[in-house]
């Protein structure tokens, strides 16, 4: 694991040669799956807000007790609650986070930030989008002309001011962020890794390329022959990925487009628990849906058949006329 | 009065924001009264303002009663002529595509600089804010319209924090921070219409919406307030932008 900011360009290369990257089946349990990931990673989180979150994997990894892990992701919301409430992580990258824009203030993030415990690490939107670009090109940092002049970049150590050597124009630059390990949730993949995604995908094509190692949670697996069907849908291709595990609803409460939108009353009784008490209203929430639940077909039950096909219902509405 | 006439804060601001845009601008909206203000716009005067969010759409044309919950979400995408990456879309604002920025605001400051991420001390806060979100890529990027409600609280003499920039410490200042483009160009709230003076960049009241006083709008402002010198009164929505509005989101998921 990095215990650099940037990875030295040997090194990335290094971990790259070791990954077996040939044409082969990958598909693993959701529990095998949740050991690919050692305490102390960093871990970049595919979709964004309340989209296509590898909600299922989280769980699994608070159900594993995993410590210390590093999380980045573009927007975070309940999903950051969830791993600093139960304590697999201690550090959060993100340019966003709270519980949605509906609920206002997350009181899980603030118990855990205001109190030192836990650290947000705040960048803009478009600089995490840079970090993990970099990270995907195999470069050490971007240029940009974001954060300048801001108390965002005042607070960051990691980035460099620059006079540009061609205009002499002032540029930020923006360290390359290359996850141990990233979790990404796509509506469809085949067996070997092949992954297509439907409609918004968020930075998940930069952080699938930057991270050294991919676990992917699809709605459905398909056919190698259904993806050739399509190949200009395959939004990351099957070297990149280590491990394919099939999970339905694998982004609930969350939504995952045109499959099922967010399932709206559990949120909304979710953040109504743990906004009044942070802690006990939190490991209630754990130990009933996370902790209790024999899998995750169990835990869909007690999120419950109406809000599933509401969602649902909701969701497969986006290709309607 | 009609019955129309009756409105709410939020109905206010989205309604005066609207009329900030021009038919054909490109515009960067955040979700919640920015997103429906650039709606509201588009199916007013403006059918060929082109509305970006964040999540990766551009073009978009949201459906009255499906508001997205976050410009992240499925609904977004609705008609919309693209889908991007979320760092792509960002990328538009840099390379100049976007004529203005909206969104909504926490806290502000003299020089239009926007805080979201902390009250009091960074270094010890008393609330940690949600944070930046694209509200500092789309401030530092482009001219920015800012809808926010006026508390005395909320418009201070200097932010704890700047998230978002605006003119940072007026003058020339956010250029030479490396900020050469945009700038906050209007900020909207249900006492008034504010603009900059183009030459300190400290905000000033362009015009007082219906049935204000200068007296009211100064005391819910934390520091003195400059008035135009062609101070305007704004009229009143119309019947017709309160009934489009009401259709786009009859909820009142974003207009309460």
């Amino acid at each position: 694991m990095a215990d650099t900011l940037v990875e030295p360009y040997d090194r990335l290369r290094q971990n790259m040669s070791r990954r077996d990257r040939s044409l082969r089946e990958k598909v693993v349990s959701l529990e095998e799956a949740g050991r690919f990931v050692q305490d102390g990673m960093k871990v970049g989180v595919g979709g964004s807000t309340m989209s296509r979150t590898p909600m299922a994997l989280l769980w699994e990894l608070i159900r594993q007790r995993r410590k210390d892990l590093s999380i980045s992701r573009c927007i975070v919301s309940t999903d950051g609650d969830l791993v600093f409430g139960s304590g697999i992580a201690s550090h959060v990258v993100t340019s966003w986070f709270a519980q949605g824009i509906l609920w206002g203030l997350s009181k899980v993030m603030r118990h855990h930030v205001e109190s030192g415990e836990k650290r947000y690490e705040e960048w803009s939107h478009m600089a995490i989008g840079m970090r993990f670009r970099a990270g995907g090109m195999g470069v050490p940092f971007l240029p940009t002309r974001t954060m300048l002049g801001s108390d965002v970049m005042a607070q960051r150590p990691e980035v460099k001011q620059i006079d540009c050597p061609f205009t002499g124009e002032k540029v930020l630059l923006v360290p390359a962020l290359n996850p141990d390990v990233a979790l990404i949730h796509v509506q469809r993949c085949d067996p070997y890794g092949n992954a297509q995604i439907d409609g918004l995908q968020f930075m998940d094509i930069d952080l699938a390329l930057a991270a050294n190692s991919v676990i992917l949670t699809t709605e459905r697996i398909v056919s190698n022959d259904q993806i050739r069907r399509a190949p200009d849908q395959t939004k990351i291709p099957f070297f990149c990925v280590d491990a394919v595990v099939e999970v339905p609803y694998g982004s609930a409460p969350h939504e995952c487009y045109g499959l099922y939108e967010p399932m709206v009353r559990h949120m909304e009784s979710y953040v109504a628990q743990v906004n009044a008490d942070p802690v006990k209203g939190m490991q209630e929430y754990l130990e009933r849906y996370f902790y209790a639940p024999k899998n995750w077909n169990e835990y869909l039950s007690l999120i419950g058949m109406n809000e599933l096909l509401e969602a649902t219902q909701k969701g497969r509405s986006i290709y309607n006329d | 009065m009609t019955e129309a006439q009756h409105y709410t804060t939020s109905e206010i601001l989205a309604i005066l924001s609207a009329r900030q845009l021009q038919d054909g601008q490109v515009v960067f909206a955040g979700i919640g009264v920015p997103l429906l203000a650039a709606t509201l716009a588009q199916r007013t005067r403006c059918p060929a303002l082109t509305i970006l969010f964040e999540g990766g759409v551009v073009g978009a044309f949201v459906e009255p009663g499906k508001l997205p919950p976050s410009t992240n979400d499925q609904r977004c995408t609705k008609r919309a002529n693209m889908v991007l990456g979320s760092a792509d879309v960002l990328l538009l604002l840099q390379r100049g595509y976007v004529d203005v920025g909206f969104m909504g605001g926490a806290q502000i400051d003299q020089y239009g600089n926007l805080n979201s991420s902390f009250i009091g001390d960074p270094k010890k806060p008393k609330t940690r804010l949600p944070g930046t979100g694209g509200g500092n890529d789309i401030s530092s990027l482009t001219n920015m319209i800012v809808a926010m409600k006026h508390e005395k609280r909320r418009f201070v003499e200097n932010v704890d924090f700047i998230t978002s920039p605006g003119f940072i410490r007026g003058g020339t200042s956010r250029r030479d921070s490396g900020l050469p483009s945009g700038g906050m160009l209007r900020v909207i709230t249900e006492l008034a219409v504010f603009g900059f003076d183009e030459k300190t960049r400290r905000i000033r009241v362009l015009a007082l919406n219906p049935g204000v006083t200068r007296e009211e709008v100064q005391e819910n402002t934390g520091f003195r307030l400059d008035f135009d010198d062609k101070l305007q009164v704004t009229s009143p929505p119309t019947d017709h932008e309160l009934q489009t509005l009401r259709l786009l989101d009859p909820e009142r998921l974003f207009t309460a």
